[in-house]
């Protein structure tokens, strides 16, 4: 699948489409989700070097037949931008964050779809862009 | 306060007159202009904003002075980088009638503003913006954006994005030489100044 024409664009950074997982009632279900940062942009990692600094997370509004939901983030990138005494810790061009889930164990049969969001804000090496929200969503299928 | 719409290269074509956006995904260097003539220069929207005190503040107060308007959010970095040196043009500049004036941003207000204002010992009013002053000024989607105003309440320059101290000390030290608008053209800064994608920023 073509990630550019599946992505959501929301300012800098795009959301793509999360493959579908599949699982029995009980079962850990891992789900990838890909993320793009413009070129010549960064987002904030998920833990920001200074604590002014938006970090980008992931929250889940409505799981379905899912639960938990933690999200694991890459290894973010530090990067040393003209004028800021310490380096930034940030994510930039293409990355995944990782949703860990379990399936209900009273799940019904058939597919479904996780829906969250993903907050980040934006910049470049010299302007900051407000802090945006895109959606998310995961489709499962429940056998 | 969440920030309008528009975005930076709109509002400052809007402004201005110049058109200077790209369509690329990437940040380009634009010209933005240092000062521009007296004649091309245009009056800067009046707002009512209050600082950290809860006093009411209108830039028509600020009438015969020359005016650094400093659009910032704590969570920008580059902003970060500038404020310093306004501190510097504030303290310097003080008594020839020049006032460095920073509109905070930030959705959460005061609460993340002062600590962070109170942590650098900032030396000049802060206020809080509101989306009824970004928009005004054409929506200031990115930050910094800061507009130089000369003593007749015109804006005699913008610049969006981290510019060069230099840049600034010469806009204010040549606003505040004359007192008059300058008929001196525009200088041109082709290397520091970026403006978003107008496409992309919404």
């Amino acid at each position: 699948m073509c990630l550019t024409l599946a992505a959501q664009s929301n300012g800098h950074l795009k959301v793509g489409a999360a493959p579908k997982v599949a699982g029995k009632r009980g079962d850990a279900l891992e789900a990838k989700i890909p993320l793009m940062v413009d070129p010549g942009f960064h987002v904030n990692s998920n833990t920001p070097s200074d604590e002014t600094l938006i970090p980008l997370s992931v929250t889940w509004k409505s799981a379905g037949a899912l639960e938990g939901g933690k999200v694991t983030y890459p290894k973010p990138s530090f990067e040393k931008y003209a004028g800021l005494e310490k380096p930034l810790s940030v994510f930039t061009g293409n990355f995944d964050v990782v949703a860990h889930f379990k399936v209900a164990a009273n799940a019904p049969a058939g597919p479904g779809v996780a829906v969250g969001q993903v907050k980040y804000q934006a910049c470049n090496s010299n302007t900051c862009f407000p802090p945006k929200v895109a959606e998310i969503s995961v489709p499962y299928s429940v056998k | 306060m969440s920030f309008l719409r528009l975005t930076a290269a709109t509002a400052t074509a809007l402004l201005f007159g110049y058109v200077f956006a790209g369509c690329s995904n990437s940040p380009r260097a634009v010209n933005a202009a240092s000062v521009k003539a007296g004649k091309d220069r245009k009056e800067a929207p009046d707002f009512t904003l209050k600082d950290g005190d809860g006093k009411v503040v209108h830039l028509a107060d600020y009438k015969g002075k020359v005016v650094l308007l400093d659009f910032w959010a704590t969570w920008c970095g580059p902003c970060k980088v500038e404020i310093p040196w306004f501190m510097e043009m504030q303290r310097k500049n003080k008594d020839r009638g020049f006032e460095v004036l920073g509109v905070a941003m930030d959705d959460e207000g005061w609460e993340v503003v002062k600590p962070y204002i109170a942590k650098i010992g900032v030396n000049y009013r802060i206020l809080a913006g509101n989306d009824m002053t970004a928009q005004a000024y054409g929506g200031v989607d990115a930050l910094p954006t800061t507009f130089l105003i000369d003593r007749t309440g015109k804006i005699a320059a913008v610049h969006v994005g981290l510019a060069s101290k230099k840049d600034f000390e010469d806009g204010i030290e040549e606003l505040l030489k004359d007192g008059a608008p300058g008929e001196g053209g525009i200088t041109v800064d082709h290397d520091r100044a970026v403006v978003p994608n107008a496409g992309s920023a919404k």
